[in-house]
């Protein structure tokens, strides 16, 4: 062959191995991927339409988006279902459910515990089914149960610019020790009250702040942002923290003040015995799909993408295959 | 991704943050021409919160005017109390009544239309007190009794300040209207308060409550030139 | 809606539940300690004045020498009676987390959110005041010799007080209003009790409520009080605000 026809065939080769290396790589479009496993579509029972369900939650995305799920997937099993949505915080969540306005509501198993049952952190067990046991056990008491738990699990999290973390070598929240008191620290209302919180950054780190200042969860991202918190307060499951992975970062939680808790939903005995087995079954076959990247996705495309959480929880149970 | 083939899965897609959306820049056309119908919604249930407190707000108003129109004494008294509704806020009023009330769209109702009562029932009064005496002894030279007086006569005369009154009352209870959320009962300040970081939402939410006050502000101005098409309006 | 009940004495109850809220404090609904109590009460009470006033200041600084001077020369009156007319169609919620959002959160940039409404009023009221200062007094005034600034200060202002203090009162009771809702953007006030029911409880919220209107009642009295005080004795009839 000619030089100019062995180059050819060499440029020709390369292209068709790329070609098939790129075709290879994704079978889907641009850099998306796919995660969480296909479910079984929800069977409507006609007998479930005799009973009515008010589905609540607390008042952030993440609770938004799980209402919403529970309560497309409790419809599409046959029940008359109602949402009062963005309750407000644990304790207001749970004086709904206690007062009869919610039929139960999807809780994190570390907040029930600190919050709801006085447990200290560092005894919240790591273990999911232990730490639901142990929830379940308690809400018993109260004439509460609680379903499995969700693959994902959440806790709360101290975040930070990264430019101040690496400023301040800051890897682990005891690295605050120490220069804490010249640092703002913001976070929701009721931070300020809760162990896996505030008092428990006082108590268990011993750390004191130059001040705490309460703001709206909608804008904890937003004071960072704007140069005004120091540190804030952040969720691991936030969208944020990995669509802009490189901007923001969280400190390791090393003397384990922050829980991480799977999401249970808690409800009503009496519901449960009125409902029928899909309660149950329903809940915790629309959760199955909800692991830890896929939770994360569906908050991204209500907080980033601006999709609203009724949406993206229709979008989630059919690309899962609950729903069609 | 997966390792065994599966029914459906959940599309992650990836995100670079380079979006207009993704910024959270100040406005992204894009996504507002995409999701401006959910704002519609939430503009209609304002649109009903304020055409229903204003309505409210007249009549009860109209009739305090009427008791006053011939009992002069009546008229600080009317003034303190409704004074009163004017002076609390809002928000706070919406508190106040929850108790009583519950959450919901007629807490909010009853808040905005004790607001607007102050205003409206000055304005029906220093409307009336204008009506030059001449006239008014005309009328009554005609033989008009009082009654005639005040619906053929008085009334009719005093209607651009009447209607200067309700644009003002309109105008606030719009704005006002935006907080009804906190009380639960729904409108633009729903779409503001569930996201309080978005600002492209809060432009068009706060942008649709302004050219809201606005249109009704135009249409009170048209409803005057109809009905009064002697007068020029009188600005408020 | 709620399932709290709505008969009239459970409706009692609950605010003599918020009174003891107001004086003696209560059990956090959540882990720690107490919330409410007099000197929390006071603290927040002091912290809505403060920047009540920090905005009313800034508005006056801003609007009021406007107004005046716009008034005297006649100028600008589209604009100015606009403003006020404009000023009541801003919805305060999108003001304050428009601000929040874009600018950021704490005490400067509230106050000047709240400035920003507290403006209108004022421009319009000292605009037309102005404008309706007894012409003759001012040719008096004038041919005494008196500069535009004397003209001002000496007989316009003091004659259009009745009109300007109207439109303060009316600033500073939205300013109030809106500064309830200022802990949305960081700002502690009165509000938080309403907002923060997470943190007071429901006693709280309702305490919040009743607190906030008794300090916008009691400014009020005080203003018009003011207003009596300020007006000069051979004004003391009756105006009705325009604003």
């Amino acid at each position: 062959m000619s030089t100019k026809a062995r180059t050819r065939a060499l440029i020709a080769m390369l292209f068709a191995l790329v070609l098939a290396l790129g075709l290879a790589a994704c079978g889907d479009d641009g850099g998306d991927t796919t995660g969480g496993g296909g479910g079984k579509a929800i069977v409507s029972n006609p007998d479930n339409g005799k009973v009515t369900l008010t589905i609540g939650s607390k008042n952030f995305t993440e609770q938004l988006v799980l209402g919403e799920i529970y309560a497309k997937g409790l419809e599409a099993a046959g029940y008359k279902v109602k949402t009062d949505l963005n309750l407000g915080s644990e304790v207001i969540a749970l004086k709904a459910l206690q007062a009869g306005e919610v039929s139960g509501y999807p809780e994190y198993t570390s907040t029930a515990l600190t919050s709801f049952f006085k447990a200290a952190p560092e005894d919240v067990p790591s273990d999911p089914q232990e730490a639901y046991q142990q929830s379940k056990a308690e809400f018993e008491k109260e004439g509460l149960t609680a379903f499995p738990p969700t693959p994902f699990a959440s806790a709360n999290a101290v975040g930070t610019l990264r430019t101040t973390a690496e400023e301040l070598g800051l890897e682990k929240v005891s690295d605050l020790e120490g220069q804490s008191q010249d640092l703002t620290l913001y976070g929701s209302p009721e931070c300020r009250q809760r162990v896996d919180c505030l008092v428990g950054l006082e108590d268990g780190y011993g750390l004191q702040f130059k001040s705490f200042t309460p703001v709206d969860i909608g804008l904890r991202y937003e004071v960072l942002d704007k140069g005004q918190a120091d540190l804030s307060i952040l969720f691991t499951t936030d969208a944020q923290l990995s669509a802009e992975a490189d901007k923001y970062v969280i400190l390791e939680d090393d003397k384990k003040v922050f829980p991480a808790g799977n999401v249970i939903f808690v409800t009503d005995q009496k519901v449960v015995d009125e409902a029928g087995p899909d309660y149950e079954k329903t809940i915790t076959q629309v959760q199955s799909g909800l692991t830890e990247q896929v939770m994360q996705e569906l908050d991204a495309r209500v907080d980033i993408d601006r999709q609203e959480p009724a949406a993206v929880a229709t979008q989630y149970l059919k690309e899962s295959g609950y729903i069609d | 991704m997966t390792d065994a083939p599966q029914l459906a899965q959940v599309v992650i897609h990836e995100r670079t943050g380079e979006s207009c959306i993704a910024q959270n820049k100040v406005f992204c056309p894009g996504w507002a021409i995409d999701n401006f119908d959910r704002y519609v919604d939430p503009a209609l249930q304002q649109v009903v919160l304020v055409v229903v407190s204003v309505a409210l707000g007249f009549a009860i108003a109209f009739a305090l005017a009427l008791l006053a129109h011939r009992r002069r004494w009546l008229v600080p008294p009317l003034i303190g109390v409704t004074g009163v509704f004017y002076t609390i806020p809002s928000l706070a009023f919406f508190f106040l009544l929850i108790p009583i009330s519950g959450r919901g769209r007629d807490t909010a109702i009853i808040a905005l239309t004790a607001y607007t009562l102050q205003i409206i029932f000055r304005n029906i009064m220093a409307g009336l007190a204008n009506v030059p005496r001449e006239v008014k002894d005309a009328g009554r030279g005609m033989g008009l009794t009082e009654r005639q007086l005040l619906w053929r006569v008085e009334l009719p005369l005093a209607l651009p300040e009447i209607i200067a009154g309700l644009r003002v009352a309109t105008v606030s209870t719009v704005a006002l209207a935006t907080l009804a959320a906190f009380a639960g009962g729904g409108g633009l300040g729903e779409e503001i308060l569930s996201n309080i970081d978005f600002k492209t939402g809060i432009v068009i939410a706060g942008g649709l409550a302004i050219l809201m006050a606005f249109a009704f502000d135009v249409i009170l101005i048209g409803i005057q030139r109809l009905l009064t098409p002697w007068r020029r309006a009188v600005p408020a | 809606m709620s399932a709290a009940p709505h008969l009239p004495l459970a409706g009692l109850e609950i605010f003599g539940q918020a009174i003891e809220f107001i004086f003696n404090g209560q059990e956090a609904p959540t882990v720690s300690g107490k919330v409410g109590g007099l000197d929390q009460v006071l603290d927040l009470t002091a912290r809505h004045l403060e920047v009540t006033a920090l905005a009313m200041g800034l508005a006056l600084i801003v609007a009021l020498p406007a107004g005046l001077v716009l008034g005297h020369y006649g100028r600008g009156e589209l604009v100015a009676v606009a403003a006020g007319n404009a000023g009541r169609a801003l919805p305060e919620l999108a003001i304050i987390a428009f601000m929040a959002a874009a600018i950021g959160v704490g005490l400067l940039n509230v106050t000047i959110a709240l400035a920003v409404l507290a403006v209108p009023p004022i421009l319009t009221n000292t605009f037309v005041a102005v404008r309706q200062v007894d012409r003759g007094a001012v040719d008096a005034a004038r041919g005494m010799g008196m500069t535009a600034r004397e003209v001002i200060t000496r007989v316009e202002l003091p004659l259009a007080v009745p009109t300007i203090m109207s439109g303060v009162r009316t600033s500073t009771i939205n300013v109030v209003a809106t500064a309830t809702i200022a802990p949305l953007a960081g700002v502690l006030t009165l509000g938080d009790f309403i907002l923060a029911r997470n943190v007071y409880g429901d006693d709280g919220v309702l305490a919040g409520a009743m607190l906030v209107a008794l300090l916008a009642l009691t400014l009020e009295l005080a203003l018009a009080g003011l207003q009596r005080l300020l007006t000069s004795p051979g004004l003391r009839d009756a105006t009705t605000a325009t604003a």
